[in-house]
């Protein structure tokens, strides 16, 4: 049964996909919507049989790969942790699939943005229930490609297929470091079977492994080359240059795949391989350190975007940095409650956002929003809800997971764990501003948009706004609802072998138990922050500019987005380009045709023409050449019969 | 039905076919309909047949089935000696499905001298199949250097506008390094009398006679394969055959190179293998990596494949060279999914080829939206090639890396940047020549896929799919041949360090 919850989502999308024109529209929608509905209430079963009646099975399906002793199968796992994925996926995707019928109302091929949902869907709970590591890399892969479709969607745009092809490529460059990990793993462990490693890995944690011509601490240096995968996935500073240009999709598809699900993948990896992480101190103190820097980079660069959907975007890659720095400090539980926190409140912004440019007419730049509140009035309640989940006030749901994620990193008493907390409360602050100057940039003042466009501005049909409100009610109570069993006493019980943490390294605990001013500065931060928003944007309106112009270097640093893109644009694509060319031109070219066959044929050619020539007609000539050929004759072989 | 001589039927049936072509007479309209038709059917019986080898096939054993055996020059030592084990069977396998996929893509693309044309195709098949087969070494080196004069023929007389300069570098390049061969094989053959390849498999030649003749073999298969430096023939060849031409050269043409370091280097020289591991590694890297980034930057779509190819065989070089099982499995695994892939990859540019008349890549564009079929399977075979998990590249290119890895991390860690290229030159072209805005006036009226068209390619699609995602019924064929190949390569390095430490 639990296999369905993979496969209606796969079938809903073959169904969709290669009926697309013969069935058409409205049966397409139904189908893949039916699938997810279906895929839900699966799921929901699964969760209360898994995850709080304590029952995790592995459902085998057939041989996959089989290799020498390399084996890897199809087969299901589900245990706490992909019971949570499971409510997270499914949950937030039937909003999506649902929400789409309307926003995608206007659009030419509705079956295909339709089957292409599913097909990320099943791609992603095919991941979630990866019982071993080649799997979890198909699902890996499988998201990637469906990422790489939804981005391109509108392929007659040239930026999207730019961002397509700049998202699929990114990724890879993370797929190579998990590649490598799945092989060093195999090597280590003789097996890529998620339980069989894990039994083994304590007994290994000792050993090196020569990696590049240097031995490393085994465990250290595997743990390392698949965070690289989950860092590319997960957009962590480095490899997160892909995620803003994601934009580029459809806004259903950002909520879904870039932001509540598929870009936590790679926080999902890190938790499932706790048993793994736990053993090499170095890799979390590194997990820690990209996510905290993440955390605060990705807030910085928030801060002056102009496009609500970029703003969004910039605050998911700076909400994953504080999940992995959760994991960072083994508070995986913690992590995997903003996980699923974050899910619901940055969906709801997405497609509060999406319900926005449905009203403007497509217009993403909030310099031409503004004053538009009292048109639509639910979905300003719907973003003044995520806004506020997200900033992490109280009572809604950002409050519980993010304040945990703040204290387990002061909870950890170590000088990465103290950079952790800082870069978080700043990146608290940071959050507050940018989230409030989002709020009042779109919402109020007086409008900035054409009449034109001012006189269209409608609110939302109800089916999408009926996913807006399911999804608010997780904003404000998932939190709540989900603090005992993620960070209070039920934790234990409720993940079971799921997540692993080694002795002494039980930060949550020590949550409990810091001291009030930690527990009291991101609330303080986070209300300094949406004031200071209010004073810039609403109150004192000439100051935004001000600053932008007195501190000019900064804010073209931040606005660039610290020049990432130019500077991989100069260090990669541009010499791959050249090189190409060098190589093609000069070394297939002039160098190996030129030495080989052409330079033989040439040189064919040329002794043939000398020979001719030698051809006179002179009988002198052939007497001379004979004369020189016998003197060399005889002269070898004199020298020889010398020997 | 065991009696038959199931190897000898399939290696001939093509070539019967062809004679009866040869005789038709008549009308030259009529001839050519006739010589079509004759050719698809005789071609697709023949896969019949062959699909009954596979049936036949017993998995558990490491030695050479439906053996077939005369004496053909008894005075000598040469004998016909047929048989495959479960390597070669899957090359058989796959050299009997491209042809019929191959005639029926030349049905309308090929109007003049079709009879001949047909002709070439049968007796190419013929000596494709024969060559695999082949358990007589001088029997083998007939059918090896035979494939060159179809395919020679097919480049020259139905090839592009620079045909001839292709078909010859083409013959050039092969022919230097079967001359080497020739002598290598003589070499042998003076050693020990027979020609037989069982006999001179168990023959142990001695370490210094190894290195040369492991070189002489090297430099034909090294050729064929292509590998890195000596490549270059393989984008002109490609650029200026005739699709069905390119299909079958990528196909089944270029493995020959990786199935003869299989069947000759590995077992009869291995001492001389493990010495010249290294250099095969760093060949095959420079390849993975120099072609991959001389694809990005072509304009022509079939040279932008060709040099994929390369790059895609040099991962199978890197993975018969490991010797370890995941290393060896991986590149036979990765032959095959490359017979099908950029077999159907050329068959795609085929396609628009054949209603443009330009393989130029700048020449395209937007044709998903008059061309939504085209461009899903496009899409699939992009994917196959880039290696996406559950189609057939990923499962070779994972298998090898794997094997790489165990052999050294330096190797894994260079041929991996390979994921990141190969996806990087595959989605480039693909942006290029499918999405975008429809807005050159020449494409406006183009055609979407015709039912003929989708018959080629659907063979082709279930195949990628049944690879990547149930391997099984491929890999578990080949295990017990490639184990034997492993272990005997293993114990005869074992009995040399032992004459070594004796001395």
């Amino acid at each position: 049964m639990y296999a369905a919850i993979v496969f209606l989502p796969l079938l809903g999308s073959l169904i969709a996909g290669f009926g697309n024109r013969a069935i058409g529209d409205r049966p397409a929608q139904l189908v893949t919507c039916a699938g997810m509905f279906g895929a839900l209430g699966l799921s929901i079963i699964a969760f209360f049989d898994v995850a709080l009646g304590g029952n995790p099975v592995t459902v085998e399906l057939f041989t996959w790969i089989s290799s020498g002793s390399m084996e890897a199968s199809w087969a299901l796992k589900f245990d706490t942790l992909t019971a949570v994925m499971l409510i997270v996926v499914t949950g937030v995707s039937t909003m999506v699939h649902v929400y789409s019928i309307g926003y995608m109302s206007h659009d030419a091929s509705k079956p295909r943005f339709m089957a292409y949902l599913s097909l990320f869907t099943f791609a992603m709970l095919m991941l979630v229930t990866a019982d071993n590591l080649v799997q979890m890399f198909f699902g890996w892969e499988g998201v990637g490609l469906a990422s790489y479709l939804l981005i391109g969607f509108w392929f007659h745009k040239p930026s999207a297929n730019a961002a397509a092809m700049k998202a699929f490529i990114v990724n890879r460059v993370g797929d190579f470091g998990f590649a490598l990990g799945i092989f060093g793993t195999y090597l280590l462990f003789d097996t890529v079977v998620l339980d069989d490693i894990f039994a083994a890995a304590p007994e290994k944690a000792g050993m090196t492994l020569e990696f590049l011509g240097t031995e490393w601490h085994a465990l250290t240096i595997l743990c390392m080359l698949l965070f690289i995968g989950a860092m590319g996935k997960s957009a962590q500073l480095g490899l997160h240059t892909w995620l803003p240009d994601a934009m580029e999709g459809p806004t259903p598809v950002s909520a879904l795949i870039h932001a509540a699900t598929m870009v936590t993948a790679g926080v999902f990896m890190v938790a499932r391989l706790s048993p793994m992480m736990e053993f090499s101190p170095d890799t979390l103190m590194v997990i820690t350190i990209v996510g905290a820097t993440t955390a605060f980079f990705a807030a910085t660069v928030g801060l002056c975007q102009n496009d609500i959907k970029r703003v969004i975007a910039y605050s998911t890659c700076s909400q994953l940095g504080y999940m992995f720095f959760a994991c960072g400090v083994s508070a995986y539980s913690a992590a995997i409650f903003h996980l699923m926190t974050h899910a619901f409140f940055k969906a709801l912004l997405f497609l509060g956002a999406g319900s926005v440019i449905h009203a403007m007419s497509d217009e993403q730049d909030m310099r031409n929003m503004g004053g538009i509140w009292r048109h639509i009035k639910l979905t300003y309640i719907m973003m003044w809800i995520g806004s506020w989940a997200l900033v992490g006030l109280p009572p809604f749901s950002g409050f519980f997971s993010k304040d945990l994620i703040i204290e387990v990193a002061y909870a950890r008493h170590t000088g990465v764990g103290d950079y952790a907390f800082w870069l978080g409360v700043g990146a608290a602050f940071m959050t507050a501003f940018y989230s409030w100057r989002l709020l009042i940039m779109t919402f109020h003042g007086a409008p900035r948009a054409s009449k034109e466009v001012m006189s269209h501005i409608h609110e939302s049909p109800p089916v999408m706004t009926v996913p807006l409100i399911v999804l608010a009610t997780g904003a404000v109570f998932a939190g709540w609802l989900g603090y005992q069993y993620f960070g209070g006493d039920l934790r234990e019980q409720f993940w079971g072998a799921a997540i692993f943490v080694a002795e002494g390294n039980d930060t949550i605990e020590g949550a409990h138990h810091v001291p009030t001013w930690v527990k009291l500065l991101p609330i303080v931060v986070t209300v300094a922050g949406i004031g200071l928003a209010y004073v810039m944007y609403m109150f004192v309106p000439g100051l935004p500019a001000k600053v932008a112009s007195t501190f000019r270097p900064i804010y073209l640093f931040l606005l660039n987005k610290w020049y990432f893109d130019e500077l991989y644009d100069y260090i990669f694509i541009r010499p791959a380009m050249k090189l190409g060319r060098i190589f093609w031109k000069s070394g297939d070219g002039a160098i190996i045709d030129g030495f080989g066959p052409d330079g033989v044929s040439l040189i064919t050619k040329l002794a043939a023409v000398r020979a001719g020539k030698m051809q006179s007609g002179y009988v002198y000539h052939y007497a001379f050449a004979m004369m020189i050929g016998v003197v060399a004759i005889i002269s070898w072989y004199m020298l020889m019969s010398g020997k | 039905m065991s009696d038959w001589p199931l190897l000898s039927l399939v290696t001939f049936l093509p070539l019967a076919g062809a004679l009866f072509i040869a005789l038709t007479r008549g009308e030259e309209e009529q001839v050519a309909k006739n010589a079509r038709y004759v050719a698809l059917w005789t071609s697709l019986i023949t896969f019949v047949v062959s699909l009954l080898i596979w049936a036949g096939f017993d998995p558990t054993t490491a030695d050479f089935q439906f053996v077939e055996k005369r004496d053909w020059l008894p005075d000598w030592g040469i004998g016909y000696h047929m048989g495959v084990d479960g390597i070669s069977m899957w090359f058989v396998l796959l050299s009997t499905l491209l042809t019929p996929i191959c005639i029926l893509s030349s049905w309308e693309a090929v109007q003049k001298r079709v009879k001949e044309y047909m002709i070439a195709f049968l007796v190419l098949e013929t000596l494709m199949v024969g060559m695999f087969c082949a358990l007589d070494i001088l029997v083998f080196y007939i059918f090896f250097e035979g494939v060159l004069i179809p395919m020679f023929l097919i480049i020259g007389i139905w090839g592009g506008a620079r045909r001839v300069y292709a078909a010859f570098k083409f013959f050039l390049y092969t022919l230097l390094g079967s001359v080497l061969m020739l002598i290598a094989i003589l070499t042998m053959y003076l050693q020990t009398g027979t020609t037989d390849i069982p006999e001179l498999m168990a023959a142990g030649f001695s370490t210094e006679l190894q290195t040369w003749l492991w070189l002489a073999f090297f430099a034909s298969f090294a050729v064929k394969v292509p590998m890195w430096p000596v490549h270059t023939w393989l984008p002109d060849a490609h650029v200026e055959a005739p699709t069905a031409g390119s299909v079958i050269l990528a196909g089944v043409l270029l493995k020959m190179g990786g199935y003869g370091f299989l069947r000759f280097s590995i077992p009869m020289f291995p001492e001389a293998t493990e010495y010249f591991a290294p250099l095969v590694f760093v060949l095959s890297v420079v390849a993975v990596i120099y072609t991959s980034l001389v694809a990005l930057v072509q304009q022509d779509m079939k040279k932008l494949i060709a040099y994929s190819s390369v790059a895609h065989m040099g991962f199978v070089t890197i993975g018969m060279f490991t010797l370890n099982t995941q290393g060896v499995e991986g590149s036979i695994f990765q032959m095959l999914s490359h017979g099908v892939v950029s077999g159907a990859l050329f068959l795609c540019v085929g396609v628009v080829y054949d209603r443009m008349h330009t393989r130029e890549i700048a020449a395209y564009g937007g044709l998903v939206e008059r061309m939504p079929r085209y461009a899903l399977v496009f899409m699939i075979f992009t994917m196959a090639s880039v290696g996406l998990p559950a189609t057939s590249g990923f499962v070779g290119e994972f298998l090898i890396l794997m094997g790489a890895f165990e052999a050294s991390t330096w190797l894994a860690a260079f041929a991996a940047t390979g994921l990141i290229l190969g996806a990087a030159y595959m989605l480039y072209l693909y942006r290029r020549v499918i999405f975008g805005v429809m807005d050159k006036e020449a494409l406006k009226q183009i055609l979407d896929l015709s039912p003929r068209e989708i018959a080629i390619f659907a063979p082709l699609i279930i195949l990628v799919f049944w690879m990547g995602i149930y391997p099984s019924t491929f890999l578990d064929i080949m295990s017990v041949s490639v184990d034997h190949l492993i272990s005997n390569y293993k114990v005869a390095l074992g009995d040399a360090g032992v004459a070594v430490a004796a001395r």
